[in-house]
């Protein structure tokens, strides 16, 4: 285990026009860890998230990822360096097939497989997810948590460095949240590192090493998850001060 | 990405027998069917190299007077100094780059600034070739005398035509091919996926470009005259686009079903009514948008599975957004 | 000295067929590639109701502005609404527009082939010499400025402290939320797209008493347009005006100083420029 963390995010900011989404937001995230990121509603979690994944530059700070900086850099050459994520609104690419989709996610990163070899890592990943033998359905059709898992499949194809998932796990009845949740805690002690933005406190709770809380664009808490949730700071941001 | 299905070595081998049967014409006739089947040659390449890159983008481009007349100007100008064979590649080289300078600075955004800028191209590269002649040289016309015959040109569209089916359906099974279907459909996951969009893209226009430039350069022996008004002229593009769109972009000879109609069509019609071709081609591009959005493949599309159909709308608007 | 006043004049003109064309692509959303041809058609009219009534320019305004008006209500209601409903969202309604538009620049350019034939037409009016700074200057194309700027003044006028122009500003804005704040969108969209070809057809009669036209020139005017709309920012009029100006600035001074051949170069250099280096144009609103 190195003693660098893979992810370092310093002072990030991100201004649209007058409104501040993310304010000199600071932290890190060693190899292997689960690192949930959580807050209420319009924290600026979402667009954190998007500022690591290359889907909006950051305004000011600096964002590295083992070692190398990526502040800025298009969307592209982030996933290329092995930085994988999923959507808060789910995206199958609805025209591609189940098994087109999970290809889609590794021919072009660094893993870079093509052929009948991508065809077996894909059916692969595709048990791993619960979607085996469902590679030549349209993935347009499938349900929403066959989608979401598609796109878990998707995201894990380019065998990432740095897994983000986006409130993956919302909108998920209580057996598939449990479902979900192994999943996840199954790749958790593969050894992946992952940042989970969420709103589903029990898998909070079960799943995360370490907890960032952020709220109104600021980071308020970063600790271990069961310290975090008892701060009355954290507890003022999600129900009101009256209740801390 | 897999093995050929059986239903690509039918294709194969109906397109063989197609491109047999068009190349033994010459043998049977002389004037006016083969001249008809250069034109529809002609048309069948550039509406085919169109929707090598129109096809999956949806970008609307109306450069192709500009390649074309790039690639008549290369041969125009070399053919006292060069083989043929060279500078037809040339040509071909010569419109990639100008396709690639295009492409980098106008496809990284919406598809309206790439139609409006390419309308122009033609006209611009138009005035740059009428300018450098005046004062560079006496005269503004150039003359291009060869052996090739009618029969020469058809053949070399034919070859050329196998070469862009050939280099389409490669692309369609590789990994840029995949690139574009994602690309179309979601920009945004294809860009977390590790694509490089607008590279993708300028590719494809520069593959496009190159095979209208080498059209222009084949057919320059054809005309023996080659002046900038003709040589670019900006119906042409136009033409391109209604008989593309016609047909239909969603497969690479969709194109082939707008071309043989609309080349009889107005041929008929310049020959007859010579005033009327504007209207002719305004009324195309109407009919286009009102009755066939997706052209004939998109018609018969919606026969065989109405429900496939509608979806593949839904997603091509998406894709355009 | 000599281009600033010729470049000014002739960026006048510029101005008036771009607000056009910002009113229909700012406002109604829709890309109208035969913007050229109700320019041209325009002229026409001028140059007949000249010859045939001796009716001069400036009345011809008074005739031409409102039919041109009704004709584009017209075009708009019959032709583009269906496009309007049935398209998804914008990309598509654009991709659409684009396409119409071409067919009706084709149809209206092979009308007025048919009826004027390809010659080129031009006719006197006001063509006397007028010495500003001590270069003669046609009085025609003074005249022609100074309608134009009475024509920006009105507008202005209209968009900014009118509320029927404000709701217009809002929906070139954004539509769906306009739509939320009881703005009639619908309604405004064919407004503005009538009010734009209006403002063209009046560019165009001002145009005709010094240029010299023919059925087949509206294409450049369209593309020099659209390039001027880019520049300016989409929607915005002051930055029409503004890239107008700076557009007819360049192509004289190409046109005086290196080559009148390459005027079209420089309108593509600069447009090139915008396009790599500030793509929403002048006054337009950065895309995150």
């Amino acid at each position: 285990m190195t003693a660098h963390p893979l992810l370092s995010v310093e002072h990030a900011q991100k201004r649209f026009g007058g409104l501040i989404a993310v304010n000199e937001v600071s932290f890190s995230v060693k190899q292997g860890e689960l690192v949930g990121l959580i807050g209420p509603n319009g924290s600026g979690k979402t667009t954190m998230l998007n500022l690591i994944s290359g889907l909006l530059k950051p305004s000011a700070g600096r964002i590295s990822f083992g070692g190398e900086e990526i502040t800025g850099l298009p969307a592209y050459q982030i996933a290329r360096r092995g930085i994988a994520r999923t959507f808060q609104l789910v995206r199958p690419l609805a025209s591609l097939s189940a098994i087109e989709n999970v290809i889609a996610g590794a021919a072009f990163g660094h893993v870079r497989i093509w052929g009948p070899d991508a065809y077996r890592e894909a059916e692969i990943l595709l048990g791993r997810v619960g979607l085996s033998g469902r590679g030549n359905a349209p993935s347009g059709s499938m349900t929403y948590i066959d989608q979401k898992r598609l796109e878990l499949a998707r995201a894990l194809a380019g065998n990432p460095r740095l897994l983000l998932l986006d409130e993956w796990l919302a909108g998920l009845n209580p057996t598939e949240l449990r479902i979900g949740i192994d999943l996840i805690a199954g790749l958790r002690d593969e050894g992946r590192t992952i940042v989970m933005v969420e709103h589903v406190m029990d898998a909070i709770r079960s799943l995360c090493d370490r907890c960032i809380v952020m709220s109104s664009g600021a980071k308020i808490a970063d600790g271990s998850a069961h310290d975090v949730l008892a701060q009355p700071e954290v507890i003022s941001a999600y129900l009101g001060s009256e209740d801390a | 990405m897999t093995q050929m299905r059986s239903q690509e070595w039918w294709t194969l081998a109906v397109a063989a027998i197609g491109l047999a049967v068009a190349a033994a014409i010459p043998l049977y006739d002389d004037g006016y069917y083969l001249s008809l089947s250069v034109n529809i040659a002609i048309y069948v390449v550039l509406c085919t190299a169109w929707t090598i890159f129109s096809g999956p983008t949806h970008y609307i481009s109306l450069a192709t007077a500009a390649f074309f007349g790039i690639g008549q100007y290369t041969v125009g100008l070399g053919i006292e100094s060069y083989p043929f064979a060279v500078l037809v590649a040339t040509a071909g080289v010569i419109a990639a780059a100008l396709a690639i300078v295009v492409g980098m600075a106008t496809l990284r955004l919406s598809g309206v600034y790439f139609v409006i800028f390419t309308l122009g191209l033609a006209e611009l590269v138009r005035q740059v070739v009428t300018w450098l002649q005046t004062n560079f040289t006496n005269a503004v016309g150039l003359y291009v005398f060869t052996d090739f015959g009618e029969k020469h040109v058809l053949w070399m569209l034919l070859a050329l035509a196998a070469v862009i089916y050939a280099t389409g359906w490669l692309i369609n099974r590789s990994r840029l091919g995949f690139a574009m279907r994602i690309i179309g459909n979601d920009e945004t996951v294809a860009r977390h996926v590790g694509i490089n969009v607008a590279w993708s893209k300028v590719v494809l226009f520069a593959v496009s470009g190159a095979f209208i430039g080498i059209a222009g350069a084949i057919l320059a022996p054809r005309y023996a005259y080659i002046e900038p008004p003709s040589a670019f002229n900006p119906v042409l593009s136009f033409q391109v686009v209604i008989m593309a769109l016609l047909g239909g972009t969603s497969r690479l000879w969709g194109p082939l079903l707008g071309v043989i109609p609309f080349t009889i069509l107005f041929d008929f019609i310049s020959a007859h009514f010579p005033n009327h071709t504007s209207l002719l081609i305004g009324f195309a591009f109407v009919a286009i948008v009102y009755a066939l959005p997706r052209g004939v493949i998109g018609l018969v599309d919606d026969l065989r599975r109405p429900q496939a159909g509608a979806e593949k709308a839904r997603t091509s608007a998406e894709a355009t957004q | 000295m000599d281009i600033l006043i010729t470049g000014t004049v002739l960026g006048g003109t510029y101005a008036l067929i771009a607000l056009g064309l910002t009113l229909q692509y700012g406002v109604a959303r829709i890309m109208n590639l035969a913007n050229g041809e109700n320019l041209v058609l325009a002229c026409f009219c001028a140059f007949w109701l000249q010859a045939a009534a001796a009716i001069n320019p400036i009345q011809a305004l008074f005739l031409v502005v409102p039919a041109a008006f009704v004709l584009n209500w017209l075009i708009y209601a019959i032709v583009l609404t269906p496009l309007v409903r049935r398209a998804t969202h914008r990309g598509q309604l654009e991709v659409d527009s684009i396409l119409v538009t071409f067919g009706l620049m084709f149809i209206l350019q092979g009308v007025m082939l048919l009826i004027f034939g390809g010659a080129y037409f031009s006719y006197n009016f006001l063509a006397e010499p007028v010495r500003i700074l001590g270069q003669n200057y046609g009085l025609n194309r003074i005249v022609a400025l100074g309608a134009a700027v009475a024509m920006f003044i009105l507008l202005y006028g209209f968009l900014y402290r009118t509320r029927y122009g404000t709701a217009l500003r809002a929906v070139a804005v954004d539509p769906a939320a306009a739509g939320l704040v009881a703005i009639d969108v619908p309604r405004m969209s064919a407004f503005a797209f009538a009010l734009g070809g209006a403002l063209t057809a009046a560019g165009g009669v001002l145009l005709s008493t010094y240029y010299t036209f023919n059925s087949a020139m509206g294409v450049i005017f369209t593309m020099k347009a659209l390039i001027i709309v880019i520049m300016g920012g989409v929607g915005d009029v002051r930055g029409a005006v503004l890239a107008a100006l700076l557009l007819a600035l360049a192509e004289t001074a190409v046109a005086s100083l290196v080559d009148p051949g390459l005027t079209l170069a420089a309108t593509y250099g600069l447009f090139i420029l915008v396009l790599l280096f500030r793509p929403q144009g002048i006054f337009g609103r950065q895309a995150t």
